[in-house]
């Protein structure tokens, strides 16, 4: 993978920190494609948790403010290309909002390198394994979210 | 001035939670309260765990994740089974709805893109509503991506069910609408897959419009000499084909034309087609126009006469048609087509084609046709690697470098040359030619493609039988990976063509080289079973070219909402159980645009699509989903902002009670949540994928437990 990012899958164990990861993917591109990740044996870490819904124009943008108030302390959204949207140009909406999403979450003090959001398509396996990989060892470099830590 | 910025984290954190939550309570209770559903308090929920074998079993500690989903609030029942979706294994799951009486119901196993709907029918067997079914994916996303992580995944997959719980508690009962089937189907494209499954449908009584780009029906097969393994030619095998759908009296014929805008959903496509300015009348055509006994009779009268010149594509450049032109004498329908983009509008055509016939309009324009189908099968078929991007080969640069499709048309009869192999520059017959197998084929250099076309080992093989057989004294070299003759009689064939007197050596050609005298190539290779490099001298190198998906597939792959996979061959809804069907309802696909076939497997596969194709149209209507948008009125401002975010204009607003609130028309909403996602005062209810449910997904992951 040529694109920029951290793919090296990170260590596990015994006193090592594990991020929350809500991961909120669409059903034709995302979802299938992190289906095809299974049935190509692509190992990434386990920190993701999926809601699936029917395309990520579905995707309120309280939905990601309200993970991140549980205490998520990374979300990925992640949908179909531009232009393969299975409805025509949900993916571009969705795409609109999750950049309001960032500017508010730089306005609150919350860095946006938490919240992410991707394109993979239901051919890319292999992709998506990656993005979940570089997804999770980003959070791990900012550490627990601000926002867990403030509520102890 | 950290504290300082953690504390308006938090401050402006806590405003934006509040309302989220009072929204989400309010939004549970008005539908569930209007429509007298459970609501979350009594939920009682089944949680069934499956092995699947030791797919997921091997990767996790069930028993405790077993023990884990008891605790979890709602959950009224647990069992796991080997394989939940065997026959005892649904048994189980409808035992256990009737003897506790179960409200929703969770099955932990493989992707729901897989199982959803055999489960849901478990579900609605034992008597509850089938969307009161929800999955949790603890198979393609849990043990098979953490194979080697036994704590990572078993803490995943009990999370999943917590999440997947948290969801079916709040699920609601909902009726899937039937809406009835227009009798018609599309074929896209008239190659032999296309033909094949338009003669099917018209077989079954399906009216059916054939759409091809081409003037003439009969895609690439009709470039065929022979066909291997049984030799026979494929003019003589697929002519009469071609005639039968001329014939066919439900087969509408659309030939030079292209989709060109595709509305509506299965049972209920609007589809627009763009004929292209042909400039020649049929009969038909010429008769609605009032020219009786007029339009086009293939005479050819006017190809005699007309000044332009221009290679053909049908001979791969290698001989030349008209401005007015058919592709060769065996086209169907036999209607000439002026190519506008070279046509001088002379009109020596028109004087040549006589005041009777009347079939030429120079000035004719692009015919925007709408038909209405149920089904649509897209049959596009695929086009030749461009060879010359492997440089070392030298095609395009060499003159005697042809690929095999340039090698059908010389060896066929009705080609350019009359059937005589020659080489391209100097007309002399080849006595040595080397065929380079894999050409673009298996290529992880990034320059080709790297999967297997899979017919060119075949087609090379019949190519050496057919020099042997033709030209006394002509040597085949066949370059090679590894033959692949893996149909019927075919490895058999690869037996025959050994004995003939072929020569194979087995290694990939790095580099041809060319003897600017006479002509004549090098051919470097290394033969990696003797252990030894080959430099030969031959007269031809055929290259057996790579195939991809022709050029336009894209764009109509997109008008049918169809995806495609990562090297552009068209995406099928499932790759061994479903491999004609397509993840858009009522779009199946047919031949070598979902992946390189040979004949018998486009013909089986162009059955398959048209058997599947019909069906919706026998049964005479279909079910959609019901994950309809639905507008909560009290809530509704009608600001109208999801009117315009709809990509369907399946929403409008109107007057109720003497205020505007927005109004969905069902049998245009296809479910996406687009305007779900935005409504600034909550007031729409995505049926199954509703903000109630979703947030309660998010809590139960975060929060751990009900919320």
């Amino acid at each position: 993978m040529s694109a920029p990012g951290n793919f090296a899958i990170p260590e596990r164990g015994p006193g090592i920190w594990q991020p929350k990861i809500q991961g909120i993917v669409c059903n034709w591109c995302s979802y299938a494609g992190a289906d095809l990740a299974g049935g190509g044996r692509i190992q990434y870490p386990p920190d993701i948790r999926i809601v699936r819904v029917m395309c990520t124009g579905r995707i309120d943008s309280l939905f990601v403010l309200k993970a991140f108030a549980d205490g998520a302390d990374g979300v990925l959204v992640s949908g179909c290309h531009f232009g393969d949207c299975h409805y025509l140009e949900g993916n571009f909406k969705a795409a609109k909002r999750m950049f309001m999403v960032k500017r508010l979450m730089k306005s609150i003090g919350l860095d946006d390198r938490r919240f992410r959001m991707t394109f993979v398509s239901a051919s890319e396996g292999a992709k998506w394994g990656a993005v979940v990989t570089d997804v999770v060892n980003m959070v791990r470099e900012l550490g627990p979210s601000p926002i867990t830590e403030f509520k102890k | 001035m950290a504290e300082k910025k953690k504390a308006t984290t938090k401050k402006s954190e806590s405003k934006k939670v509040a309302p989220v939550k009072q929204e989400v309570k309010k939004q549970a209770a008005a539908p569930a309260a209007a429509v007298g559903q459970t609501t979350k308090q009594d939920a009682r929920i089944g949680v069934f765990i499956c092995h699947c074998g030791t797919n997921i079993a091997g990767s996790m500690d069930i028993p405790a994740v077993q023990e884990y989903a008891k605790t979890v609030p709602n959950v009224a029942f647990v069992d796991n089974y080997k394989y939940m979706c065997s026959m005892p294994g649904q048994a189980v799951i409808s035992k256990a709805i009737k003897d506790n009486k179960l409200t929703g119901v969770v099955v932990a196993a493989c992707s729901p893109r897989l199982h959803e709907p055999t489960f849901r029918t478990a579900t609605k067997e034992a008597g509850l509503n089938p969307f009161r079914f929800e999955m949790a994916n603890i198979r393609e996303q849990n043990s098979w991506v953490h194979m080697h992580d036994w704590e990572g995944s078993t803490d995943k997959a009990k999370d999943a069910i917590r999440i997947a719980v948290a969801k079916a508690a709040l699920l609601q009962d909902l009726f899937p609408k039937s809406v009835p089937v227009e009798k018609a189907a599309m074929v896209v494209g008239a190659g032999v897959a296309g033909m094949q499954a338009a003669l099917d449908l018209d077989a079954a009584g399906i009216k059916t419009y054939l759409v091809e780009s081409t003037p003439s029906i009969g895609g690439r097969m009709s470039q065929l000499d022979k066909t291997f393994p049984t030799l026979d030619c494929s003019q003589c095998i697929l002519t009469p084909k071609m005639v039968d759908v001329g014939r066919a009296k439900n087969i509408e014929l659309m030939t030079y034309s292209e989709v060109d805008a595709v509305e509506g959903y299965i049972g209920n496509f609007d589809v627009t087609v763009r004929k292209k300015a042909r400039g020649v009348l049929t009969p038909a055509e010429a008769e609605a126009r009032g020219i009786v006994g007029g339009g086009c009779n293939g005479c050819g009268d006017c190809e005699a006469v007309c000044p332009v010149v221009k290679p053909n594509d049908f001979e791969v450049g290698m001989k030349p048609r008209k401005a007015i032109y058919i592709n060769h004498p065996q086209v169907v329908p036999l209607i000439y087509t002026i190519d506008f983009n070279s046509c001088i509008k002379c009109g020596l055509c028109v004087t040549a084609c006589g005041p009777e016939k009347k079939a030429i309009d120079l000035e004719s324009k692009d015919e925007f046709v709408k038909v209405k189908v149920g089904t649509a099968i897209l049959a596009t078929g695929f086009d030749i690697f461009p060879v010359e991007k492997k440089e070392e080969w030298g095609y395009k640069r060499y003159e005697n470098v042809i690929t095999s499709l340039e090698f059908e048309r010389l060896i066929c009869a009705s080609g350019p040359t009359g059937g005589h192999l020659v080489r391209p520059s100097d007309g002399e017959t080849p006595k040595r030619v080397a065929f380079v197998l894999c050409a673009g084929s298996r290529d992880n250099t990034g320059v080709g493609k790297p999967y297997c076309s899979r017919f060119c080992c075949m087609y090379s093989l019949k190519h050496a039988h057919q020099i042997i057989e033709k030209i006394p004294g002509c040597t085949p070299y066949i370059f090679y990976m590894d033959i692949r003759s893996f149909g019927k009689m075919y490895e058999e064939f690869y037996y025959r063509i050994q004995d003939e007197g072929a020569k194979f050596i087995r290694g990939r050609v790095a580099n041809i080289l060319e003897d600017p005298k006479t002509k004549n190539l090098h051919v470097h290779a290394d033969d990696t079973l003797l252990d030894r490099p080959v430099d030969m001298d031959v007269d031809l190198v055929v290259l057996a070219a790579a195939v991809q998906p022709m050029a336009d597939t894209n764009r109509t792959r997109k008008l049918f909402g169809v995806s495609c996979s990562m090297d552009g061959w068209l995406l099928e809804a499932h790759p061994k159980l479903n491999p004609c069907g397509t993840t858009t309802a009522g779009v199946f696909l047919a031949g070598v645009c979902q992946g390189p076939k040979d004949i018998p497997d486009t013909v089986a596969s162009a059955e398959g699509a048209a058997s599947a194709a019909s069906i919706p149209i026998h049964k005479g209507e279909v079910e959609l989903e019901p994950y309809f948008a639905t507008c909560i009125e009290e809530k509704c401002a009608g600001c109208g902002m999801c009117v315009n975010l709809c990509p369907y204009s399946a929403l409008s607003l109107v007057e109720k009670e003497g205020r505007q609130v927005m109004q969905v028309t069902e049998a245009k909403c296809k479910g996406c949540g687009t305007c779900g996602g935005f409504c600034p005062g909550g007031a729409i209810w995505m049926n199954h994928f509703a903000t109630p449910q979703i947030v309660a997904q998010i809590d139960a992951f975060l929060l751990g437990g009900e919320q």
